[in-house]
């Protein structure tokens, strides 16, 4: 397309278009309406003069006769600016007057005429128009008495060329401001075409330019860039996975494949066939178990977080709590609950889960660094309770902790910190935590415990409005 | 006790269009005494499905021609009761959810071990054909009054926790068969996810000293690969 073709699709310069022809239209509708009425006002006014001056001149014949009215229109024509006469006899004889030359047979009518007609002593210039009335006196004599209409020409023609003038100016000045505009406005859409093909292209780093005006490409430009940094986050977040999914799933089954192969090669007997199949199979629960949890993150982090209905945080601490109660009694901690009454809204086994997944790391890593040679055991403490106008769902424990620039990366999916790489575990729990907390609206929070770690699950509390737009559908686990 | 006996037959229906997982699915039920028909596809599930006589019905979810789940809706629709056990690779509560909604009786995500999916279809078939809802249960010399909530032992009364009592409710409505991790914990808690740590071994070996510690014929038994089971001795 030519830059031409371009600039005239634009809608900035459409408008300007039609917004030229709006105002021409009124422009011409106005000095229209002018002119006329000027006009009629310009007739109206030798319509008066001449019938007032008829008036005058026939009354002056009554008294004076002939030789009266004769005087006084010669009188009359000398003074400048004079209007026109001319007194004729029955025969068509001029006797009296400042006219010249009329078309033939003129006189002959009578009443109100536009004529052309040359004054007496301008015998030979061009013919002039005139209004007149032309009246018959008693006696047969015929008067007529006019006004020349150059006036309303000229004022006419003035207004003629005041539309002419202006049309133009509109014209020229219209296409020139939307010109402007719209080639302003195609040179900011011209940049941001370029910045979004860039982008489709593959750069995702890619911002649009936006301008200080704060107008609507602004806004838009705006907009457009907290979504292209969504889109980024979510980009650079999928293909971490996919690299972790490589890293971490190739893993096992590479193990798995050599300890199949080893099987093959080396057992003698039914035995070693018997001990390889079993860690075969229990190498590929493994494996299914963290695919299993990645799909669930990829769930909950894509809003996917099936149904919700309302429930008590200090319920879902208590079963949790009852759950691993034994558990961590035989890991040699002792797990307490302190929960009082915090509803939310959501979906209660997802945020069970995310809690369940917090307490099995305190038994896993919530053992202290050095053994206390002290009767009572280390502790774990779930608590529920509500803070605010928020709901905190939180695990503390009195082991190694995590180190304070560690935190934002443990809750990263696969991140096992070093001191966790000697216990087993998908790596997952924390992600999938946090993805549960994202997922209704709330946060991960890891904190020192000093010693241990206070990780704290943080979600908006039930006051009248809750996760509004999540399916409030009340849903019943069938048992 | 291996996996490899049972009591009562079973007449099975496993409607799979993948003909691999369904072969391997016969072979694996005949394998331990039962019964099993093939039907590849929802329609011809459906006929056979009603015209047979059969003790469980393994439906996978996708199938061609007739979905699993209108398979399972059209013979509720016709007052069929056959209990139902979906298969399905869609494994989130949600999916679970709607596959107990259309009729099923019981909802096992793909991949299974089939181990857990004996143990289920054994106990869908039990509350099938088997008695009513009993108050008290008996195992051997082990007794409990589901009413009363008391439990004993010969002549020892015990005193278990609200869940440890819940926990043996369970197993002991299930005497004699196998009952899966994953089962106790939907079924006793309610959960549905899948602890990466041995939570439902602890309770048991606690509700296993409240039971069977001092006693010369343990109950409680472990089965190795797959769960666990009350019964009277081993036969």
């Amino acid at each position: 397309m030519t830059a031409f073709g371009k600039l005239i699709r634009t809608t900035a310069f459409r408008l300007t278009l039609v917004y030229l022809l709006l105002f021409a239209l009124f422009a011409a509708s106005l000095l229209g309406f002018f002119a006329w009425n000027t006009r009629r006002m310009i007739t109206e006014q030798i319509t008066t003069t001449v019938n007032a001056e008829l008036e005058d001149l026939t009354s002056l014949f009554n008294r004076r006769g002939l030789r009266g009215v004769s005087f006084a229109i010669e009188n009359r024509a000398l003074r400048p600016g004079a209007n026109l006469y001319l007194l004729v006899t029955p025969a068509g004889q001029a006797v009296a007057g400042n006219v010249g030359a009329l078309p033939p047979g003129t006189m002959a009518g009578s009443g109100w005429l536009e004529t052309a007609y040359q004054r007496l002593e301008e015998q030979d210039k061009a013919p002039h128009r005139a209004l007149v009335r032309i009246s018959e006196l008693s006696n047969g004599f015929r008067l007529l008495i006019g006004r020349d209409l150059d006036e309303r020409r000229r004022i006419f023609g003035i207004v003629a060329k005041a539309a002419q003038w202006s049309m133009l100016v509109v014209i020229v000045l219209g296409l020139a401001a939307g010109v402007f505009v719209g080639r302003r406005v195609l040179r900011r859409i011209d940049a941001m075409t370029g910045t979004t093909r860039r982008i489709m292209e593959g750069d995702l780093s890619e911002r649009l330019p936006v301008g200080r005006s704060g107008d609507e490409l602004d806004r838009l430009a705006d907009n457009l860039n907290l979504m292209l940094e969504r889109i980024e986050a979510l980009m650079s977040g999928l293909k971490e996975v996919s690299d972790n999914i490589a890293h971490d799933l190739k893993t096992p089954l590479t193990r798995l494949r050599n300890r199949a192969e080893e099987a093959l090669a080396m057992s003698r007997d039914e035995a070693d066939y018997r001990a390889a199949l079993e860690r075969t199979i229990e190498e590929s629960d493994g494996l299914i178990r963290t695919f299993n949890a990645l799909l669930m993150i990829a769930r909950a982090e894509s809003g996917q977080g099936g149904a919700a209905e309302d429930f008590d945080a200090a319920d879902v601490a208590n079963g949790i709590y009852e759950l691993y109660e034994p558990l961590a009694e035989d890991s040699g901690l002792a797990l307490r609950v302190e929960a009082t009454p915090a509803s939310l809204h959501g979906n209660r086994e997802l945020v069970s889960q995310a809690l369940a997944n917090l307490v099995e790391n305190a038994i896993k890593y919530g053992k202290p660094a050095q053994a206390v040679p002290d009767a009572t055991p280390p502790s774990i403490l779930i608590e529920a309770r509500r803070q605010g106008n928020l709901v905190l769902l939180s695990v503390t424990d009195h082991g190694s902790g995590i180190p304070e620039a560690d935190r934002k990366r443990a809750t990263e999916r696969f991140v096992r910190l070093e001191a966790s790489r000697t216990q087993p575990g998908s790596g997952l729990g924390l992600s999938l935590a946090s993805a549960v907390a994202k997922l209704h609206r709330g946060e991960l929070r890891l904190d020192d415990a000093a010693p241990g770690l206070r990780a704290t699950l943080a979600f908006p509390a039930l006051s009248g409005e809750g996760l509004g737009e999540q399916s409030s559908q009340p849903e019943t686990h069938p048992a | 006790m291996t996996l490899g006996e049972t009591d009562n037959q079973m007449r099975l229906l496993i409607i799979e269009d993948d003909r691999e997982s369904a072969d391997y699915l016969a072979k694996a039920f005949r394998e331990v005494g039962h019964i099993a028909d093939l039907a590849g596809d929802g329609e011809e599930g459906l006929s056979m499905a009603d015209g047979g006589d059969y003790d469980v019905l393994v439906i996978d979810r996708m199938l061609p021609k007739r979905d699993g789940l209108s398979v399972i809706g059209t013979l509720r629709d016709k007052g069929n009761r056959t209990p139902a056990l979906i298969l399905s690779a869609l494994g989130q509560v949600d999916d679970r959810i709607k596959g107990l909604r259309a009729g099923g009786d019981d909802y096992l995500p793909k991949p299974y071990a089939f181990a857990e999916l004996l143990a289920r279809v054994e106990v869908l078939s039990r509350r099938h054909g088997g008695p009513a809802e009993e108050t008290i249960y008996r195992v051997g010399d082990l007794e409990l009054d589901r009413l009363s909530h008391r439990v004993a032992r010969g002549k020892e009364e015990l005193t278990l926790q609200p869940r440890e009592f819940r926990l043996l409710e369970y197993l002991m409505k299930h005497a004699g068969q196998v009952v899966t991790r994953t089962m106790l914990l939907e079924n006793v808690w309610d959960y549905h996810f899948d602890p990466q740590t041995n939570v439902i071994d602890v309770h048991i070996s606690r509700l296993r000293a409240k039971i069977d510690k001092g006693f010369e014929r343990p109950l409680l038994h472990t089965i190795r690969g797959a769960g666990y089971m009350i019964r009277d001795g081993i036969r």
